[in-house]
């Protein structure tokens, strides 16, 4: 496996440029919030509890995006075995994690006052309660195995597979439910609150990559960390990456 | 050609040593067979005495309990190997890795394949099931089941097997990945044993081989690189 180098003076800058770029998202996000509740009527049948919208709504994009993104640095580590692929893919998955499940909150508080119920077996809510287990399983294997490449390898496999597993569960459910029951089509979204959706997919997506950014920045300031007590207690600074392969 | 034949013979020699450790301890087997029926009369409980409740909920309860059970068998089918570190030796002889997941998937199916014919015996008499006439239907969609529930079980015990806490790791990577065949067995076996009115066992059957298809290609593709390490 091919080793992170991270000096400390480039770490403070990458920690640098991740922090302003976090103040940028989340000013944009706040905006867009303000942007999006400002311009929007209220909803006929729903009134105002439509504006949950903008957070329920991004938030759901973001929970397809960023498994995708853990699964295409999986897929890159299992090809080019490369450290920093493993890791951006483990911070996607911890990212992942907290929308999926900041998307079923959400869309639970939603379907309280709106369905009349917490919780339905809707093809969607199914399939993304699924997704958040997967990822949570794919975390647990991370937190479970101790030994670096070793993790590396399982967890990616275990994030491709789930990944291929996702729209396979989507299929089953919707035809579980379909077989029951009619399925609710999403309504036709009126002008008025697309640019408010819009500028908030783009806010989120903006949160999303600081979030990505800044743990994987986190994780290469832990690897050079381990590294640098590695070579310490082996009584050598010039000790390599190279020789601690293998172990 | 000569290469796959001699894949071939090993990943049956694999399965043969598997079985033939199971077969003269018994201990795993006689354990694993006891925890589902076991499983199967807590549900017989916890479903209530009520005759039509129970036969309605009997294909999720069976299927279920196998679940369940099967956990444990895939997770010791490692288990033997890292006592010794067998499996070491089993990645060093010469030939492919995945003729290794190969013949653990063949033992295991056979495992649960012979799990699946007690616990639906007991399933059957306990929860008063009737068997629907096209019997055999309902053969295929057991053993495209087993296959689903055998191909992620092995792959997932490969890694659980050999992590701290395998117990829980198991079946938190395994249940997730399993939605979709629990779902397509259940609703097909439901489907048969309900006359199947509407046709949706095949409908479902298609789905259920499907995934067989997609899972049982990515787990030997993916498992070289999870048994390497």
């Amino acid at each position: 496996m091919n080793q992170v180098a991270l000096s400390a003076p480039v770490a403070a800058k990458r920690v640098d440029r991740t922090l302003w770029f976090g103040w940028f998202a989340f000013a944009f996000l706040i905006a867009s919030q303000a942007i999006a509740i400002a311009i929007s009527p209220p909803d006929r049948d729903m009134g105002d509890l439509q504006k949950i919208m903008y957070v329920h709504v991004p938030s759901a994009w973001m929970t397809m995006l960023a498994p995708l993104t853990v699964l295409v640095f999986a897929l890159r580590y299992l090809v080019r075995g490369r450290e920093e692929d493993d890791l951006l893919a483990a911070a996607a998955a911890e990212v992942a994690v907290a929308f999926a499940g900041l998307t079923l909150v959400l869309g639970m508080i939603w379907a309280r006052p709106t369905w009349g119920v917490w919780w339905t077996w809707d093809a969607r809510l199914t399939s993304t309660l699924v997704l958040f287990m997967i990822l949570v399983g794919y975390l647990a294997v991370r937190a479970l195995v101790d030994e670096r490449e070793r993790r590396a390898r399982w967890s990616a496999a275990v994030g491709v597979l789930g990944a291929i597993n996702v729209p396979i569960v989507y299929m089953s459910v919707r035809w579980w439910r379909t077989i029951h029951q009619i399925q609710s089509s999403p309504a036709t979204v009126d002008p008025a609150y697309v640019i408010g959706l819009r500028l908030n997919a783009f806010a989120f997506l903006f949160v999303m990559i600081y979030c990505i950014r800044r743990r994987y920045d986190a994780a290469l300031i832990e690897r050079s960390a381990e590294r640098a007590s590695e070579a310490a207690a082996l009584g050598d600074a010039s000790v390599t990456g190279e020789s601690l392969n293998g172990r | 050609m000569s290469t796959w034949r001699h894949e071939w013979r090993r990943a049956r020699a694999i399965a043969w040593k598997d079985l033939t450790a199971e077969r003269r301890s018994k201990a795993g087997f006689n354990a694993v067979v006891a925890l589902a029926v076991t499983i199967l009369v807590m549900f017989g409980f916890a479903l209530g005495p009520d005759a039509q409740v129970i036969r309605d909920a009997a294909p999720g309860a069976i299927w279920l309990a196998v679940l369940f059970a099967g956990v444990l068998a895939f997770n010791r089918s490692y288990q033997v190997e890292l006592d010794g570190s067998a499996l070491e030796q089993l990645i060093l002889y010469p030939g492919g890795r995945r003729s290794i997941f190969a013949g653990k998937l063949l033992a295991n199916f056979a495992f649960v394949a012979l799990m699946l014919a007690i616990v639906i015996t007991v399933g059957i008499v306990l929860f008063q099931v009737r068997l629907p006439p096209n019997w055999p239907a309902l053969l295929v969609i057991v053993l495209l089941g087993a296959i689903g529930l055998v191909t992620l079980g092995t792959f997932y015990a490969a890694m659980a097997s050999r992590s701290r806490a395998r117990e829980v790791l198991l079946p938190l990577l395994l249940f997730p990945m399993l939605v979709p065949v629990l779902l397509a067995a259940v609703e097909a076996t439901k489907a048969l044993l309900g006359g199947n009115l509407m046709g949706d066992a095949s409908a479902w059957g298609r789905l259920l081989a499907a995934f067989d298809v997609v899972f049982l290609a990515a787990a030997f593709l993916a498992f070289e690189s999870v048994i390497e390490v």
